[in-house]
C-alpha cells in the first residue's frame, strides 16, 4: 500500500521533476562541465582539453576583476543601506496613524512603476544632455558646486548612480515585507514592555528586532542574491558596453563572454558563472548560520 | 497598597459619525482594600479589561481619579505606577529564556534603582521559586506547557514587587484541570506576597472561588461589590442573580396579588409588597422535590452530574433561555415516568425583581 502510494506521489511529481531536470539540473551540470573544458565550441561541440585553465584565465582577466569589484561594492553598499532604510521607513509608517495608507501606497509605487518610466526619471535626474545638465547637477550648481557627469564621468559618480538606483528599486518590496512583519508583532509585547518601563530603544532592540528577525534575514539573503545578480539595471543606465564604461558586473561579464562583442567563449562564461555561484552560496550559508546562531 | 477609584470614567469616542460614544467605564467609585484579591467580573464588553488598563495606565482616564494608597496615579505613565501585569496570552518574549524573561523588568531599572547582574539573578530566582518554575530557567517559553508559561508570566509581573498585581483573564487559555490548579496557585501566591491583586474574568465560578471581593460589571457600570457568597446570596438585581451561579438561576414571570406571590396558578408564598407584576428568581438548589410542594412543573428528565443530580423540567411562566433546573441530592427519589413534578421552595433562595427596573424587591 505504502509503495503504491509512493508510486502515485512520484507520478504526480513527475511533470515538475521532468521540467526541472531538463531546464535546471541539466544546464547546471552542463555549465559545470563546460567550465572545465578548455576552449569549448558550441558549433563543433569540441574542446581542446580539460583542466582549470578557464578559471585561471577568468581570475586573471582585468575585466572580470573589475566586474567582481563593482559587484562587491554594489552588494556591500546597497544591501545594508536598503534594508536599513526600509526598516526606518517601515517603523515610521507603523507609528503614524493619519494618512498611513496613503504613505504606504506612495512608498510602494516604485515597485509597480514601469522600468522604462523609472529609466526616464533617472535620465532627468542624472543625465547630461545638450539641453540640460540633469536635475541633480542643477541642485549641485545651486549650492555652488561643479557639474558631475554621472553617466560617463568618474567611477565614483557612476557607482553612486548605480547604488542609488538599486536601493530605490528594491526599497518598496522591503518596506512592504517589513511593515507587515512589524504589524504582525503582538501588541501585548509592547504593552508588557511599557508596563515594565522599557525604554523605546531597548523595546526596539530587545523586542521588535528579534520578533522581525526572520523577515530581516529573508530580506538580507534575497538582497544579497539579487545584488550579486545585478545586470539589467546596469545596462539600463550605462548602455551595453559595460566593460568600456568600467561598470560591468559578474553577470554582465558572463553575458559578454557568451554573446557580447568579445563573446563566443562559453568555457570562460561557465567558469565565471561557477565562481559567482560559489560566492553566492558562501554568503547565503554564512547568513543562514548567522541567523541560526542568533536564536 | 489600597487602590481607590474616584468617579473614574473612560469614554471611547466613536469615530463613525452618528454613532454614540462608548462609555467603557462609567463612574467607578470604590476602594480595593490593601492586600486583597479582587475579581472584576462581567460579560464580554462590560469594560472590565478597560478598567484594568486604567489601573495600569495603558489607557488614560477621561474623568475621575485613581489613587494607589494616598498617591494620585491618574496621570502617571505605566512604568511609574509600579504595577505588574499578566496578559491573557502571557506575552512572554519567545526569543528569551525563562530567566531572561523574568529578569527583563529588572534590566529596565535606571539610576539609583539599577541592580548588579548577581542581584538581578537572585531576584529572578526568588520570583521563580515563588511560582515553582525554578527548574526551567534556561528553557524558552515555547518549550513550556500553558500552565508553566502562566507561572513565568506571573513571576515576571512579581519580580519588581509591584504595588498592584493585575491579571487579565489569566486562566482562559488553560484547560479545565489546569485552570483549577492554577487558580489555587494564584490564590496561594497572592496570600504569600500579600500584594493587592486585581484580576479580570468572565467566568463567575473562577471569580467566586478565589476572590476576596468580587466586582460585578455590566456595560461599564458596577452592579454590585461584595464578598462572593454575599453577592450570590443577596443579588441586588436580576442581572447579578442571573450572572452568578451554575446552573443559572431559574427566572419566572410572576405576580403579587393580595400579598401572595404567584407563578401562573401556583401560589408560592407571601409578600409584604403591594400588587404588581414581578420576575421571580429561584436558585436551582432552592427547589426541593416535595409531593406537597407549591410549584408544579412539567417533568422532562433527570441529569446525572456525579455528586448531585439535576431535574430538568418546564413551566410556561419560565423565561430563562434554557430549561428549569433543580439541583437535588443524588439519593432523592424521582418518578421517571411522572408527567409533573412539584417542588417546595427555600425562601432564602427565592428573589423578587421589579418588572421594569429589574431591581430586587425586598
Amino acid at each position: 500500500m505504502i509503495n503504491r502510494n509512493n508510486l502515485k506521489a512520484w507520478l504526480y511529481l513527475l511533470p515538475a521533476i521532468a521540467f526541472l531536470a531538463v531546464f535546471m539540473v541539466y544546464p547546471l551540470v552542463d555549465v559545470f562541465i563546460y567550465s572545465f573544458e578548455e576552449g569549448y565550441n558550441f558549433a563543433s561541440q569540441t574542446s581542446f582539453g580539460t583542466g582549470a585553465y578557464n578559471y585561471l584565465y577568468v581570475l586573471h582577466d582585468p575585466y572580470f576583476l573589475q566586474a567582481l569589484k563593482n559587484t562587491f561594492i554594489l552588494v556591500i553598499i546597497t544591501v545594508p543601506l536598503s534594508t536599513g532604510l526600509a526598516l526606518l521607513i517601515s517603523l515610521a509608517l507603523n507609528s503614524i496613524k493619519k494618512l498611513k495608507e496613503l504613505f504606504q501606497t506612495v512608498y510602494f509605487l516604485p515597485y509597480v512603476t514601469n522600468t522604462l518610466a523609472v529609466g526616464l526619471v533617472f535620465m532627468i535626474l542624472f543625465k547630461k544632455t545638450a539641453y540640460s545638465e540633469g536635475l541633480i547637477n542643477l541642485l549641485i550648481n545651486s549650492f555652488g558646486g561643479h557639474s558631475v557627469d554621472f553617466i560617463e564621468g568618474p567611477y565614483w559618480a557612476k557607482m553612486f548612480v548605480l547604488c542609488f538606483y538599486t536601493i530605490w528599486i528594491v526599497l518598496p518590496f522591503k518596506i512592504l515585507i517589513l511593515t507587515s512583519a512589524l504589524a504582525s508583532v503582538n501588541q501585548d509585547y509592547y504593552k508588557a514592555a511599557k508596563i515594565d518601563g522599557t525604554s523605546k530603544f531597548r523595546t526596539f532592540t530587545r523586542i521588535t528586532l528579534p520578533m522581525i528577525s526572520p523577515m530581516l534575514f529573508y530580506l538580507i539573503i534575497t538582497g544579497f542574491i539579487g545584488a550579486f545578480k545585478a545586470y539589467s539595471d546596469v545596462v539600463a543606465i550605462f548602455g551595453v558596453d559595460l566593460n568600456a564604461a568600467g561598470m560591468n558586473t559578474i553577470v554582465g561579464y558572463i553575458y559578454d563572454m557568451l554573446y557580447g562583442n568579445s563573446g563566443g567563449y562559453p568555457s570562460f562564461a561557465s567558469a565565471a558563472a561557477i565562481i559567482l555561484f560559489i560566492i553566492v552560496l558562501t554568503i547565503t550559508v554564512i547568513n543562514l548560520l548567522a541567523s541560526k546562531g542568533d536564536e | 497598597m489600597k487602590v481607590v477609584f474616584d468617579h473614574l470614567t473612560k469614554i471611547f469616542p466613536n469615530r463613525t459619525k452618528g454613532k454614540e460614544d462608548v462609555i467603557a467605564v462609567n463612574d467607578f467609585c470604590f476602594e480595593i482594600p490593601d492586600g486583597k484579591l479582587i475579581g472584576l467580573l462581567g460579560p464580554s464588553g462590560c469594560g472590565k479589561s478597560t478598567a484594568l488598563n486604567l489601573i495600569c495606565g495603558l489607557e488614560e482616564a477621561t474623568r475621575g481619579k485613581i489613587y494607589f494608597g494616598d498617591e494620585d496615579v491618574t496621570n502617571l505613565p505605566p512604568e511609574n505606577r509600579g504595577v505588574g501585569m499578566v496578559f491573557q496570552n502571557y506575552a512572554l518574549y519567545p526569543h528569551l529564556t525563562v530567566k531572561q524573561n523574568i529578569m527583563f523588568p529588572l534590566e529596565n531599572l535606571k539610576g539609583e534603582e539599577k541592580m548588579s547582574r548577581e542581584a538581578m539573578e537572585a531576584k529572578a530566582l526568588e520570583a521563580a521559586k515563588l511560582v515553582q518554575i525554578e527548574d526551567y530557567m534556561e528553557r524558552k517559553p515555547s518549550q513550556l506547557s500553558g500552565g508553566q508559561q502562566q507561572r513565568v508570566a506571573i513571576a515576571r509581573a512579581l519580580v519588581k514587587i509591584p504595588k498592584v498585581l493585575l491579571l487579565d483573564e489569566p486562566l482562559s487559555n488553560l484547560d479545565a484541570r489546569l485552570r483549577l490548579q492554577t487558580r489555587e496557585e494564584i490564590r496561594r501566591i497572592q496570600k504569600e506576597t500579600k500584594i493587592t491583586t486585581v484580576f479580570v474574568t468572565h467566568d463567575q465560578e473562577e471569580a467566586m472561588s478565589i476572590s476576596d471581593i468580587i466586582v460585578l460589571m455590566k456595560l461599564g457600570v458596577v452592579q454590585q461589590i461584595g464578598k462572593p457568597q454575599e453577592v450570590y446570596d443577596d443579588p441586588i438585581n436580576l442581572f447579578v442573580a442571573k450572572f452568578l451561579g451554575t446552573p443559572a438561576i431559574n427566572v419566572f414571570n410572576g405576580r403579587i396579588e393580595k400579598h401572595k406571590v404567584y407563578i401562573g396558578a401556583d401560589c408560592i408564598g407571601d409578600s409584604k409588597l403591594s400588587d404588581r407584576e414581578v420576575y421571580i428568581g429561584i436558585r436551582p438548589e432552592g427547589m426541593v422535590v416535595d409531593k406537597k410542594g407549591v410549584l408544579t412543573c412539567k417533568f422532562d428528565r433527570r441529569e446525572v452530574m456525579g455528586r448531585d443530580h439535576s431535574v430538568v423540567c418546564h413551566n410556561k411562566e419560565c423565561i430563562s433561555d434554557i430549561d428549569i433546573r433543580a439541583i437535588i441530592p443524588s439519593d432523592t427519589e424521582v418518578d421517571a415516568n411522572a408527567k409533573t413534578i412539584t417542588f417546595s421552595l427555600k425562601p432564602m433562595k427565592v428573589y423578587l425583581f421589579d418588572k421594569e427596573s429589574e431591581e430586587r424587591l425586598r
